[in-house]
């Protein structure tokens, strides 16, 4: 018998509604096709500052922080950047309330040399407001831009190489971590990828660290990503993390979160459409025609300006790798979704957002790395879709970038992917010298661009999709060309992608729609 | 090989020509004579304005008339103490970042501005750069005559300067890089396959925008 959250439709179900960037669409699906649903948000934390307290006073195989501090060290505390969580957590953000309590707990014992660096790696810089968002207006007044600010991977002077693996990876951070007595990470765990050794060693690293792991090859190699046993990616990491853990004093704080991204007026969206109320139905189809008909700046600033009532889950403190374990599990808790045979034909509606649009455009190689990146690799165990089979996503692929954050990321898409598709061919022939690019370089540096690098990585973050995935039939767009670029197919509607798609696949094949958002990933056997 | 082609005033420093100017105007033999000149360049300020909006070849022209009179030798005396009082003071904190990662990409890194060379080649030494394109005095008989040799840089005349740099180097116009804060410039920017808006006026950045061109600046990271 199949998971209460997966659900199998018949000739009387609802139409499901499902996402299309920054629009909802009603689909019609087959009776027979299963939907899964992702989890209800578990249930917060009653007393998040206790919790916290709790954590970095009995941490997992550390001595508790207190007992790490004399006065006059030298402290740097890095955080997570914007990338996460998705959207953004409406205030307090959990490492405002993270921040607070260790801030305090350094003044106590007369730490005063803090550094606080946002660890963007070679994510954009983030600005004032938005880190004030995330580490609250006391903290921000306090600290910024002296004493808290971005990473800057590019600053030949402030990076440090420690060591190497005994792989060859280079490990290469941030000086002032490097040189810090006691290096204090505030993580907030999204997903199963996130934290562990990430947090520093990808966090604070450049691109002379980043090349070890975010390439065809590593990247080609992760069955999921969400599942770091199964991931070459994750495994290069931890090589990594456990070289700078020798080398530095590291103490993790790592907080996990429920999947509430919708607040009360929109929390029908995470629902199953046959169990809707009046009311309900009738909110989703106004919310429907309303985003059908509203402008593009609109619809973003719709979601956009709607922080997220995520309810934190979990605080755990201590040794990375002890830390990291409790923290994957109370993932987990949240997210897997039991799910019984690989699909044929899989259904994902893409949503607006994505780790690296967060206040800009999705743009269509974020796009690509929703499809083969993320939403593929939202499973654990086999992947949710046959190898060989077909993935229908709904989104329009509209050629637009957000000309400041992903200026490099046009050339990349308009310039080198209508030469080949083939990530390896990208990675030897243009890879390292886009990379350099000096104009874009500096971009990155001063203004709020991702690093020339960021492209190719999001390339490569869809390798192993690309490499399992038969086909990909993109419904709704609005150009033939960027699906084409992508190498997608184009259907005008549903019913007709699916007869595309049944033309490679075996007769009565298994349709599955994954119907996410909120976040969920499938626990899939065969 | 490529090149990396910077325009300078606005672009990796925040003076513009007028500066340097007053610096040699300001510095004469004599308090008078400094003043005679001062007072010369006054009148002409509504002219220069004029020619500033209208001709950026002609306001060249019109600036550098100032240094008629000027003997050679304080021209070249002065070029020191201009350009350390002047023009170091006024670099953009990033300018010799930008500039040392174009020459290890093993890019020729070329200034080509309206400025004059004896300056130029000083900010070029200290910024790393490999070629100086700038204008240059007319001197007869040890004096500044107040006019420009031909070719004077300015306007489009630089995207045929740049042009004509790449083809003596052996440099492919599509691999090389350009960087200017001006829409004046924006025939430089066109000839190279890289252009770059730094610190950019308001029509040049939204030209950038519109073709995808980075928009960068060299003064501290934005908030």
């Amino acid at each position: 018998m199949s998971h209460p959250l997966v659900v199998t439709l018949d000739r009387k179900s609802a139409p499901r509604t499902i996402f299309a960037g920054d629009r909802l669409v009603e689909v019609d699906l087959p009776a027979g096709t299963r939907c899964i649903y992702p989890r209800p948000p578990i249930a917060p934390l009653k007393d998040v500052d206790a919790a916290i307290r709790y954590a970095i006073n009995h941490p997992h195989n550390a001595e508790p922080l207190h007992a790490k501090l004399r006065p006059g060290m030298k402290v740097v505390i890095a955080i997570d950047d914007i990338s996460l969580p998705l959207p953004p957590m409406r205030r307090p953000d959990i490492r405002e309330r993270v921040l607070t309590i260790v801030l305090e707990m350094l003044a106590d014992h007369g730490v005063e040399d803090i550094r606080m660096i946002i660890a963007t790696s070679i994510h954009r810089r983030m600005t004032s407001d938005e880190i004030c968002h995330i580490v609250g207006k006391k903290i921000h007044d306090a600290y910024y831009p002296t004493r808290l600010f971005n990473h800057d991977a590019e600053d030949a002077k402030n990076m440090v190489e420690i060591g190497t693996t005994d792989h060859g990876e280079v490990v290469e951070l941030n000086r002032y971590a490097v040189e810090s007595d006691l290096l204090i990470y505030v993580n907030l765990n999204l997903v199963p990828m996130d934290g562990g050794h990430k947090s520093v060693t990808v966090g604070l690293c450049g691109y002379k660290s980043l090349r070890a792991h975010h390439n065809p090859k590593v990247m080609g190699n992760c069955w999921s990503y969400m599942d770091p046993k199964k991931s070459a990616l994750a495994t290069s990491v931890e090589r990594m993390g456990r070289l700078v853990n020798k080398k530095l004093n590291v103490f993790t704080i790592e907080t996990t979160i429920n999947n509430r991204m919708f607040d009360r007026p929109l929390e029908f969206l995470a629902k199953n459409e046959d169990d809707l109320s009046g009311l309900e139905t009738a909110a989703l189809k106004a919310l429907t025609a309303t985003l059908s008909k509203v402008p593009q700046p609109a619809r973003q600033a719709i979601f956009n300006r709607v922080p997220a009532p995520y309810g934190t889950t979990g605080v755990f403190a201590g040794e990375t790798e002890a830390v990291h374990e409790r923290t994957l599990a109370r993932c987990y808790e949240q997210y897997l979704v039991p799910v019984k045979g690989q699909a044929d034909i899989l259904v994902c509606g893409v949503p607006y957002i994505s780790p690296y649009n967060v206040n800009s455009f999705l743009n269509p190689l974020l796009v690509q790395c929703m499809v083969n990146g993320y939403l593929f690799n939202l499973y654990k165990g086999v992947p949710l879709l046959k190898k060989g089979g077909t993935m229908i996503i709904t989104h329009p692929c509209t050629d637009q970038f957000d000309k400041e954050q992903h200026v490099s990321y046009i050339e990349f898409v308009h310039n080198m992917l209508t030469e080949t598709r083939d990530a390896m061919e990208l990675h030897k022939r243009y890879e390292a010298a886009y990379a350099s690019n000096p104009a874009y370089v500096q971009a990155y540096r001063t203004g709020h661009a991702y690093h020339p690098a960021h492209p190719f990585f999001m390339w490569y973050w869809g390798e192993a999709g690309r490499k399992h995935t038969g086909r990909v039939i993109v419904v709704g767009a609005d150009n033939e060309y960027i699906p084409k670029i992508m190498g997608w197919e184009t259907a005008r509607s549903m019913h007709e992608a699916l007869e595309m798609a049944k033309d490679t696949a075996p007769r009565s094949p298994e349709i599955t729609l994954f119907h996410i958002a909120p976040l969920m990933m499938a626990d899939v056997t065969v | 090989m490529a090149a990396s082609y910077f325009d300078v005033d606005g672009t990796l420093v925040r003076t513009n020509l007028i500066h340097p100017t007053l610096y040699y105007l300001t510095h004469q033999s004599t308090p008078v004579r400094s003043l005679q000149r001062l007072a010369r360049a006054a009148l002409r300020a509504p002219e220069l304005l004029w020619a500033e909006m209208h001709d950026r070849r002609l306001f060249n022209e019109m600036l550098f008339s100032a240094y008629e009179g000027i003997s050679q030798d304080r021209l070249h005396i002065l070029a020191d103490d201009a350009f350390e009082s002047v023009l170091k003071k006024a670099i953009y904190p990033h300018a010799r970042d930008l500039v040392a990662r174009c020459r290890a990409e093993g890019h020729d890194v070329v200034l080509i501005s309206g400025a004059l060379d004896f300056l130029m080649t000083r900010l070029g030494d200290y910024l790393g750069a490999t070629h100086v394109i700038a204008n240059r005095l007319e001197i007869k008989d040890g004096y500044a005559t107040g006019r420009l040799l031909r070719p004077v840089v300015a306007g489009p005349e630089k995207a045929r300067l740049v042009r004509e740099h790449a083809r003596e180097r052996g440099h492919d116009l599509d691999q090389c890089f350009g960087y200017s804060d001006s829409y004046s410039d924006v025939p430089m920017l066109s000839v190279v396959g890289h252009p770059a808006a730094v610190n950019p006026d308001s029509k040049l950045k939204r030209l950038a925008r519109t073709y995808g061109w980075p928009v960068i600046t060299l003064d501290k990271a934005s908030a």
